[in-house]
């Protein structure tokens, strides 16, 4: 038995069979590799964000003198710009920075339940796995109202290319620039939006199934690790999303 | 049911909680630095601000991975996996810019 022990630290044995070479187990192998598939289409739609906001004029003024035009690509900062109960206060990005600090402390009470998990520790995992559920159930609400100002548009509108005021925006036209600006909008934070409600559901899953001891009775914490991998992906997604939709 | 065995809880690991709250701090602190940019760096430095954001983000993402996801403690055969394949992000970020430049050329 002692031999078995010195064999499996040689490289070409490792990956002979018998062991696990990565260490990890089947699932949260899986998650990865499903993850690193994700990670590959939202690079493919943030690059298509910049692919089209390129292949458009930039607006080259002083930003006091942005207006709305479908001629250049829209500044982000001058179209999210507004807070909920402050309405027509000028507070740039302050509402999408708040909707990131959220994001990034739900990932960190995630963190949290996994360590509990790897404790044993239930009360641990269900006090942080409610928090995790709180944070991701806020920034989806938050991000709800940031769709429906979006939609609703400004109280002046702006004049389309054949001459009309457009309020708000849909998937063809809209006042804030170029048509592709909302309809990458609408596709790039719903998808990951979609995303945060998947993970809000099987964050409840996990919930559900350690509150009623389901996990306990299994003897480990894996999967509050597995989904927490996911939840953490889709923080992480949200950190490019803030910086390519929101920041250039 | 025979649910008599006692469930040992151990106590909490006192530096991994430190060192997830570290980096919790770091997260911020990056968010905020990138929000002072974003308002004292003019638009006129375009480059300047695009290359701030962007190493600001790589850094975050860092982070998020490796401590967070606790990819930088596994194995190195699962880090490289992981991480080799998105080579090809790089990959599709280069031919797509230039793209886009061949279009905006086109057609202004």
């Amino acid at each position: 038995m002692s031999s078995t022990a010195i064999e499996i630290e040689e490289k070409k044995d490792l990956w002979g069979g018998g062991v696990s070479p990565m260490n990890v187990s089947y699932g949260k192998l899986m998650m990865w590799f499903f993850l690193l598939s994700d990670a590959f289409t939202f690079s493919a739609l943030l690059i298509t964000y910049g692919l089209i906001r390129f292949s458009h004029p930039a607006f080259d003024g002083a930003i006091d003198d942005f207006v709305f035009s479908q001629e250049y690509w829209p500044v982000p900062e001058v179209v999210f710009e507004a807070v909920p109960f402050l309405h027509g206060v000028h507070l740039p990005l302050i509402f999408v920075g708040l909707m990131t600090f959220v994001l990034i402390l739900s990932s960190v009470t995630m963190v949290l339940a996994v360590e509990a998990g790897e404790r044993m520790d239930r009360k641990g995992v269900e006090k942080w796995m409610l928090w995790t559920l709180l944070g991701g159930i806020a920034f989806l609400s938050c991000q709800a109202w940031e769709w429906s100002h979006f939609i609703t548009g400004t109280d002046m509108g702006s004049k389309l290319l054949d001459g009309r005021i457009f309020h708000g925006a849909n998937l063809t036209m809209n006042e804030y620039g170029p048509p592709n600006f909302a309809a990458l909008f609408f596709f790039i934070t719903g998808f990951h939006g979609f995303h945060v409600f998947s993970g809000v559901m099987l964050n409840f899953m996990v919930f559900f199934q350690t509150v009623t001891g389901k996990l306990e009775r299994t003897g480990h914490y894996e999967m509050i690790e597995k989904v927490g991998l996911y939840w953490h992906f889709v923080d992480l997604v949200w950190v490019f999303v803030f910086t390519f939709f929101y920041l250039v | 049911m025979q649910q008599n065995t006692p469930i040992d809880v151990k106590p909490i690991d006192k530096d991994k909680v430190k060192m997830f709250l570290r980096v919790t701090l770091y997260l911020f602190v990056i968010t905020v630095f990138e929000f002072a940019i974003a308002f004292t760096v003019p638009h006129e430095y375009k480059w300047v601000r695009i290359f701030i954001f962007v190493a600001l983000t790589i850094v975050k993402a860092y982070y998020i991975m490796s401590e967070f996801m606790h990819l930088g403690h596994e194995k190195g055969a699962l880090k490289m996996s992981i991480l080799f394949p998105l080579l090809f992000v790089a990959f599709l970020l280069f031919i797509l810019l230039f793209q886009a430049d061949a279009i905006f050329q086109a057609v202004y």
